[in-house]
């Protein structure tokens, strides 16, 4: 498997160059990162080409990176100051910014070649436009419609070219994006019935947030990359 | 002669054959479906969006709750991707006993799926059938686990525990005759691979008897034969896997491609369709029934031979048992860090795909090295197929909407999450 990952790293490297960017992988995965522009040229020869031939799209994922790494609770100084619950939650302030950061939004698409039974991941940044936006891929894989629709519904990423871009997963009518890490997990409103009105009526949530389990990451040295088996990359 | 006017009719999402809560917009003309939108998300409930604010192993439960009817096999994806990204070896017997979990799944999934298609178009009698086999599935799923339905038995590493030693049984009540009681638990006296092996023996006859009831039934046949054509190279452009893919002559099983757990030491055929019609389809269901059945038989006898432990011994994931935590206090540390904080992941993305009974279940995750994942991407078999229903019911009848609805396999926990 390691062996067919790496020649097929290197027809694509060979045959794209510069226009894509490995991305080291400790799973035996084969990620490559594109800039936006470059997608539908290489989407395009990844499919037709033989020596590819990725004629399916199974996934397309959005991501928003906003809190890539973050942490809710630092225990550095842990033996100072006592272990606490108390958890310093990031107050959710709406990113109503003009422009992103380059790496906030990606689109991630991963690719499954049959004739040749081998997975491919392409990634591409969105970059600082706001509203987020990428060329659709649905002319080439006619899978992307539903898949990109959702993008666009949970991330409000655009999808340029795409025939149809409605919301697909949230209510009819539903405002902003839900899985943008800057929309609250218990949401903005809440739905109702209203007997005096005879109607469903929406109002802001009454709920408050809270965090179970807060979110820490350790530094733990099984796990860099120096010491870990079957590293390949 | 009147004109015929097209016209728009609304189905669902309150519809016996929309399986759940399928809403679909159709533009008919005459008894002619000219143009259909399907309309989902009813069911949404932000499974991914929930799952990035739990450690991890609290994330399980939620993976039975997508695809409702083939519980451990969403729970095999998930905790697949979790494991590669940790690089984790799963001992044999847990991947043994997680294969044969997952075929069981299969059956279960279906006999659900043979038996809601019968009765979406017109065969009462094969649903009653499909559901006395599924009972014997579902005690398997509860002796195992605990539950029925929502078994929440894979662990990162392998599964919750072993398989018990006996299965429970009926008891006596005042309205179950003795013959009745003793007949029901001829089966239950000895221990869970006893129970399983015996119901490998007796489904054969059972899938028989199903198929005496449909396959050369000419009712059967006229709502099927042609319904619903999907050429191969459509069914790959249009991202279909699993039975769907095969049904139109794709030869592509990921447990035969790209195994996973020990799929690879195990004997069995992949039925694959020749005209991608609803009936062809049904047939490679009908047959992958029978292929489980065999790969469950092969399942029980391994592991009747080879006791061993069910998951890694590594404590920094999985929990020490009972016992160790009780009197050892590297285990008590370790029992109470996983409890409160559970495992931080190392800094990756993994993008796990298994068989699943009604095609390619993949989930995605990105971890930045926290104890909870940042990013979980569910790729759900049954989204792509209903992305094709407006596709493949144009220009049918009304009423075969419906058969192209049962033939897809749509279960809403996984298409909405």
């Amino acid at each position: 498997m390691t062996d067919r990952l790496d020649s097929l790293a290197a027809r694509i490297d060979a045959r794209f160059g510069e226009q894509v960017n490995r991305v080291a992988s400790t799973c035996r995965e084969l990620t490559y990162e594109l800039d936006k522009d470059d997608l539908i040229k290489v989407a395009t020869a990844l499919r037709n080409e033989t020596e590819f031939g990725f004629e399916m799209l199974m996934d397309v994922c959005g991501v928003d990176y906003l809190t890539y790494g973050m942490d809710e609770w630092t225990t550095n100084s842990a033996s100072d100051t006592g272990f606490s619950r108390g958890v310093e939650r990031e107050s959710v302030i709406l990113d109503e910014a003009d422009e992103f950061d380059p790496k906030r939004f990606a689109v991630v698409y991963h690719l499954l070649s049959i004739q040749n039974n081998i997975r491919l991941r392409l990634r591409v940044y969105t970059g600082i436009d706001n509203p987020p936006i990428v060329k659709s891929v649905v002319d080439i894989w006619n899978s992307a419609n539903w898949f990109e629709r959702e993008v666009f519904d949970l991330y409000g990423i655009l999808f340029e070219g795409h025939p149809d871009l409605r919301r697909i997963l949230t209510d009819y009518g539903f405002i902003g994006h839900p899985f943008r890490k800057d929309f609250p997990m218990i949401g903005n409103v809440e739905v109702s019935y209203d007997a005096a009105e005879g109607r469903v009526a929406y109002k802001p949530v009454s709920i408050e947030a809270r965090t179970l389990v807060p979110r820490v990451i350790r530094d733990d040295n099984r796990y860099s990359a120096a010491l870990k088996d079957g590293n390949d990359v | 002669m009147s004109e015929i006017q097209s016209y728009t009719m609304n189905f669902g999402p309150q519809h016996p054959a929309a399986h759940g809560v399928l809403r679909l917009v159709l533009e008919i003309e005459g008894e002619m479906i000219k143009k259909a939108d399907p309309h989902v998300g009813l069911l949404h409930r932000a499974t991914e969006k929930l799952a990035e604010t739990k450690p991890f192993n609290q994330s399980i439960g939620y993976m039975d709750r997508l695809d409702y009817v083939s519980m451990m096999c969403n729970e095999h994806g998930y905790v697949m991707a979790i494991e590669k990204l940790l690089g984790v070896e799963v001992p044999e017997r847990a991947q043994y006993i997680r294969v044969m979990f997952d075929e069981i799944t299969r059956i279960l999934n279906h006999l659900m799926w043979l038996g809601a298609h019968g009765l979406d178009i017109g065969a009462m009698t094969v649903f009653l059938y499909c559901f006395r086999e599924r009972e014997d599935l579902m005690d398997v799923y509860e002796a195992v686990s605990g539950t029925r339905m929502h078994a929440t038995y894979y662990r990162p590493g392998g599964v919750y525990r072993d398989l018990p030693d006996s299965m429970p049984k009926y008891r006596a009540s005042k309205f179950r005759s003795k013959k009745d009681l003793s007949r029901l638990n001829a089966a239950r006296e000895g221990s869970l691979l006893d129970f399983i092996e015996d119901f490998t023996a007796r489904f054969p006859a059972c899938v028989d008897e199903y198929e005496t009831l449909l396959t050369d039934n000419r009712i059967w046949k006229q709502r099927t034969v042609n319904i619903g054509v999907v050429s191969p190279e459509r069914a790959m452009q249009l991202g279909f896997s699993g039975p769907m893919l095969r049904g139109s002559g794709v030869e592509w099983d990921l447990r035969k491609k790209q195994p996973y757990d020990v799929y690879d030491r195990m004997d069995f055929d992949i039925p694959v369709g020749v005209n991608g019609d609803c009936y062809d389809r049904y047939l490679v269901r009908v047959e992958e029934m029978r292929q489980a059945n065999r790969i469950v038989k092969q399942c029980v006898d391994w592991l009747r031979d080879n006791p061993g432990p069910v998951i890694a011994s590594d404590h920094k994931f999985s929990p020490p048992t009972r016992v160790e935590m009780k009197d050892d206090m590297e285990s008590l540390i370790h029992h109470f860090k996983l409890f409160t904080e559970g495992y931080c992941v190392p800094e990756g993305e993994a993008y796990a795909a298994i068989e699943h009974p009604k095609g390619e279940f993949a989930v995605y995750i990105i971890s930045d090295g926290a104890n909870k994942p940042y990013r979980v991407k569910i790729r759900a078999a049954g989204f792509a197929h209903i992305s094709a229903m407006a596709e493949m019911v144009e220009g049918h009848m009304l009423a075969d909407v419906v058969a192209i609805i049962g033939t897809q396999d749509i279960v809403f926990g996984e298409i909405d999450r």
